[in-house]
């Protein structure tokens, strides 16, 4: 699967070549260094390990930074593996080469998008698993609206069923959104303008795939 | 908002620039470009301008007032919709706000705006 990381940077507005308006998000994508690039032979699968974002020499551990070293690159702070680059990639890329975003991926492609959502806390089960509440104010209701009302029967099974879904920490997951369309690709500066929301807060990474 | 944004939306801001600047009280004839089957036919809007929204950024909008057959109707248009074709002014307004709400309350000789002359 051949990818690229990126750094959200906002959401802002596309207009369609029918006029019509689209909600979008900006990402920084690469340019990202191979670091490693892994075989059958040595490794037991073929893949490309990327490295993106300079990070300072004196923040990076020792062994980081030999890893940085034998690819003859920076220190940098995202490093992520995918597996299966592409076909024509196969052997032809070797560690230290520098892979940019126009170069993977062209304008109107379908792209899976990886990050971090937001924390959103201890949430309950309305906001966490969409759970209704209990739907009516009235008719004897009261200080129950939000509850998840029954968690299950009584004597038989006498016991709550293991992945009941109730309250909890929400959010600060990995989620991948699948099937986003790329509006504009900006070579110069790198950025990717992909169709609807991204996963996680602007400034956090997402892993686009394709 | 982030710089990468902003430079981002000015570039798509740029192209519309061949547009002539027009404010709150203007009197500005807006072409549009509507799509019947295959065809495609242009449709002229004329009215004051009430109101620019989200100047500079690539979600502004404009709203442009008319008196049709005594009813008041008002369109909002993106600045950057595809299916603008040319904005021309026909009458520069002298007016004391921005947002020219007021107007909605008011008819005929009371809705009337000052001419500004340069």
């Amino acid at each position: 699967m051949s990818g690229i990381i990126g750094k959200k940077v906002g959401m802002t507005s596309f207009y369609g070549a029918d006029g019509q308006n689209v909600a979008c998000t900006l990402i920084e994508a690469g340019p990202c260094v191979v670091t490693q690039v892994k075989n059958v032979e040595t490794d037991g699968y073929n893949a490309i390990q990327l490295s993106f974002d300079e990070r300072k020499l004196k923040n990076t551990p020792k062994a980081l930074q030999g890893h940085f070293n034998k690819a003859n690159t920076t220190p940098k702070k995202k490093v992520v593996e995918f597996r299966d680059f592409r076909q024509e990639y196969e052997g032809a890329v070797k560690t230290g080469d520098t892979i940019l975003a126009g170069e993977v991926f062209v304008e109107g492609d379908f792209i899976d998008a990886i990050g971090t959502s937001k924390g959103k806390g201890f949430q309950g089960v309305v906001k966490r698993h969409n759970f209704s509440g209990v739907g009516e104010a009235t008719h004897g209701q009261h200080n129950r609206l939000r509850a998840p009302g029954s968690i299950g029967a009584c004597s038989f099974p006498s016991r709550v069923f293991k992945g009941m879904r109730m309250a909890g920490r929400t959010g600060g997951r990995r989620v991948k959104l699948v099937n986003l369309r790329i509006l504009k690709i900006v070579p110069e500066k790198n950025l990717i303008l992909v169709s609807g929301s991204v996963p996680g807060a602007n400034n956090s990474y997402v892993i686009l795939e394709k | 908002m982030n710089n990468l944004i902003k430079e981002f939306e000015q570039e798509l801001l740029s192209g519309k620039s061949k547009f002539p600047d027009f404010v709150a009280g203007d009197t500005i004839n807006v072409a549009v470009k509507i799509k019947e089957g295959n065809k495609e036919r242009i449709q002229n809007f004329q009215g004051t301008v009430i109101q620019r929204r989200h100047v500079g950024t690539a979600g502004e909008t404009f709203t442009v007032r008319k008196i049709s057959n005594s009813v008041g109707v008002e369109r909002i248009f993106p600045i950057l919709s595809p299916n603008i074709d040319s904005i021309t002014i026909i009458r520069r307004g002298k007016v004391r706000r921005a947002r020219l709400y007021y107007l909605r309350g008011r008819q005929g000789k009371a809705a009337r705006i000052k001419e500004k002359l340069r």
